[in-house]
């Protein structure tokens, strides 16, 4: 590899401080409140920060709601992730064929990423509410079956996690789109050649040359669906019904925002984080030695 | 280029006037005011700022509107803490334990006093001003307060063979009611809620006389407050609602205002939940329909008035002095009847000063829109059928109250409330899900709710 030598020894210190600004103000600096509110107990409207050492946590993991979020957080990261990748993989192999139109499917495709998960949330309400949705309506027409997530808490956790995959997909099918485009001809000529067929192909061939993409999206998706589905969650279920779609983000802002218990929820961001940083890193460590760069 | 010319500088001065006018107008001392009024409710807050704004020249009310409830809370305490607060902010209801207790309060009693001006107070009504009241002192100013009332499907009611003039006073005739009306066809399901934990558990122990938390209902102090919703009555009501829930008669719904679509597109031939949603209804709802008071168990329990919920503006300390004057005429150009009444009128919500109530009646009011009278019966506890025209009153006695007002109906004040409402709606979607008993739940909400206030109570402790 080439190594660039810089001339003025400042040079490389200068052309790096803008984005060290931005992690700075934007990441450290939002980390180190959080790490120091975590520690304290201050009634909303301040004036009085008493601090109480690790209490914060000490309550929150003595608390069975907490491991309840946590459990719905895994869960519905599992449910995102696998739906979103499995699915974005079959579509995009779909999308990679020779038929007529491929230039719109790939663009259409693609649009469901370009919404904001509220709106995401909110269609999804329109579609399945089962006091106005449309489903419940053309079903209460076959079947006396009640599509009721509102009471049912596994159907509402399945109807988040299909809401937050399906915002997701078109990112993932972009993805896995350039992935399979980089694919070398030559290696499926060859596949062709010595006979192998469409499943055979796609497991001994295209799986495994895209695996450091695959890879790179399970850890993009995970970390989405911990940090980032707080919209979808927060239109369509609210957390309910009782706790089921609580997960972690939606806990941490309902306990700091709704409750005002900034000790508490900035503890759980402390906690949300040191998660999230753990997951990525086992990620690296363990399964990025199955992936052939 | 040409050098400047007379006639150049003319249009410069011309400009620069033009520029200045505005200028002199806004010597007007501005008031901020955050709020949480969206859509018709938000031009009706705008449209009585405008009223006051132009009733006057020294002060200048500038209405924002912040989000729902909780995000204009919270953006009034991130704001108070960066010190520039508004001058005024509208809390909802459960946030009143916070905002007494927050020390960041300019309470409104006081400032009348310091600005001398005089409201009679008495003059309001008892379960509005109650609520905001500690030691017999007002600290908020009642905004837009309402109370959950009975809506019912009076052409459902005529289908089943039921007088669509007589919505049902008990619960059994309720329950009764809601087989009729589903043998019939008349709808898929009996009843559903709005807003569960205030409809259901809060006014249901109020209306019944019964304790919703011990030491008054959390009016008489901040440690040591409980709950007490799963003793025999709250098991006896939830656990109506859970049996109710298995075949129809009772179909819940969702939280906040999520079930109303239940009622509207006739699905459910009954409904509870606030009165603020009259005006809307009466624009959405295609089939004829009446209002009703809630529904009681009767013996042994005494009928008491329901409690309130809505919001109250709050003044917030930290503002130069002298600009408090304007938010104190502004406060009581709110309490004028004429106010009272317009609010009312325009958006649903209660008019809550007597003689606006008085006025209202006068003007045949409610013999025009009955519908309005039920909130107003229930609260003060006269019977639910609007007064005749006054000049037929004279010649028959007065009304005798049906309800008595009470301690345990005079509201709740409680820390962290809005995370203990949170945590009895979990509970009750728990219990009418079937995944825990009405005894469970209940207790689990009363034991997290408890830890909840325990909490609270340390963090205010002196």
């Amino acid at each position: 590899m080439k190594r660039t030598v810089f001339p003025n020894r400042w040079l490389p210190y200068l052309l790096v401080l803008p984005q060290m600004l931005v992690t700075i103000v934007f990441f450290f600096w939002p980390a180190g409140k959080s790490l120091y509110l975590s520690v304290f107990k201050s009634p909303p409207f301040g004036g009085r920060d008493v601090f109480i050492g690790l209490d914060n946590f000490v309550a929150l993991l003595t608390d069975r709601d907490y491991y309840d979020s946590v459990l719905n957080s895994f869960v519905f990261a599992a449910g995102v992730t696998g739906l979103s990748v499995v699915g974005g993989l079959l579509i995009a192999v779909l999308a990679n064929q020779k038929i007529r139109g491929l230039a719109f499917y790939r663009t259409a495709l693609l649009w469901p990423y370009g919404i904001a998960p509220a709106v995401a949330g909110i269609i999804f309400l329109f579609i399945f509410h089962p006091a106005y949705g449309i489903l419940p309506y053309f079903l209460s027409f076959v079947t006396t079956y009640e599509f009721n997530w509102l009471l049912k808490g596994w159907v509402a956790m399945a109807l988040v996690i299909l809401a937050t995959s399906w915002t997701h997909l078109g990112y993932n099918i972009a993805f896995f789109l350039a992935g399979l485009q980089a694919i070398p001809t030559s290696v499926m000529e060859a596949a062709n050649v010595d006979g192998a067929g469409p499943v055979r192909k796609f497991t001994a061939i295209i799986v495994p040359l895209i695996s450091p993409v695959t890879f790179y999206l399970v850890v993009v998706n995970m970390v989405f669906a911990f940090f980032n589905s707080f919209g979808v969650i927060h239109a369509v279920t609210h957390g309910g019904p009782g706790n089921a779609t609580e997960i972690m983000v939606f806990k941490l802002w309902k306990d700091g925002f709704v409750g005002l218990n900034l000790g508490s929820s900035a503890a759980q961001s402390v906690i949300l984080m040191a998660v999230v940083i753990g997951l990525t890193m086992l990620q690296f460590r363990f399964a990025e030695k199955k992936v052939t760069y | 280029m040409l050098p400047f010319t007379s006639r150049g500088l003319q249009a410069v001065a011309l400009v620069v006037a033009v520029v200045a006018l505005p200028g002199v107008a806004v010597a007007r001392t501005e008031i901020s005011w955050w709020h949480a009024m969206t859509g018709a409710l938000g031009d009706a807050v705008d449209a009585q700022v405008k009223q006051f704004n132009e009733s006057q020249n020294d002060y200048e009310i500038k209405p924002v509107r912040k989000g729902t409830y909780p995000e204009t809370l919270t953006a009034a305490i991130a704001a108070y803490r960066q010190k520039n607060p508004p001058h005024i902010v509208q809390v909802f209801e459960v946030g009143t334990q916070t905002m007494m207790l927050s020390g960041a309060v300019y309470p409104v009693w006081e400032l009348m006093r310091d600005n001398e001006i005089k409201i009679d107070w008495n003059d309001f009504i008892k379960p509005v001003v109650g609520y905001y009241t500690k030691d017999g002192k007002l600290y908020s100013m009642p905004y837009n307060s309402s109370t959950p009332i009975f809506y019912y499907n009076r052409d459902a009611f005529k289908k089943a063979g039921l007088d669509p003039e007589k919505p049902p006073r008990t619960w059994p005739e309720v329950e009764a009611y809601a087989r009729k009306i589903i043998a019939a066809g008349g709808a898929k399901c009996g009843f559903s809620t709005g807003w569960p934990s205030w409809t259901m558990v809060e006014n249901m122990h109020a209306t019944h006389d019964q304790p919703f938390a011990s030491r008054h209902n959390g009016f008489d102090a901040v440690d040591g407050v409980e709950l007490l919703i799963n003793r025999e009555f709250g098991q006896k009501h939830i656990g109506a609602l859970a049996a109710w829930q298995k075949d129809n008669v009772y179909s819940y719904g969702g939280r906040q205002g999520t079930a109303d679509p239940k009622f509207v597109n006739g699905d459910c031939a009954m409904y509870i939940q606030s009165s603020a949603v009259i005006s809307g209804f009466s624009k959405s709802i295609k089939f004829d329909w009446g209002t009703g008071e809630l529904p009681h168990w009767g013996a042994p329990y005494k009928k008491a008035t329901s409690i309130i919920g809505g919001a109250t503006l709050w003044v917030l300390k930290g503002k130069p002095a002298a600009e408090y004057k304007g938010v104190a005429r502004f406060l009581e150009f709110l309490a004028k009847p004429e106010q009272q009444m317009w609010w009312h009128v325009n958006t649903g919500y209660l008019a809550i000063s007597n003689t606006a109530v008085r006025n209202l009646e006068q003007g045949y009011h409610f013999v025009k829109n009955p519908k309005q009278y039920t909130a107003f019966a229930q609260l003060t506890g006269l019977p639910p059928t609007p007064p005749a025209a006054m000049k037929d009153a004279k010649k028959t006695a007065p009304p005798k109250p049906e309800r008595v007002t009470t301690p345990n109906s005079q509201g709740l004040r409680l820390g962290n409330f809005v995370q203990i409402r949170d945590i009895i709606e979990s509970e009750l979607e728990n219990i009418f899900g079937g995944k825990k008993s009405v005894k469970q739940g209940l207790d689990e909400a009363v034991a997290k709710s408890n830890a909840l206030l325990k909490e609270f109570a340390a963090t205010y402790r002196p």
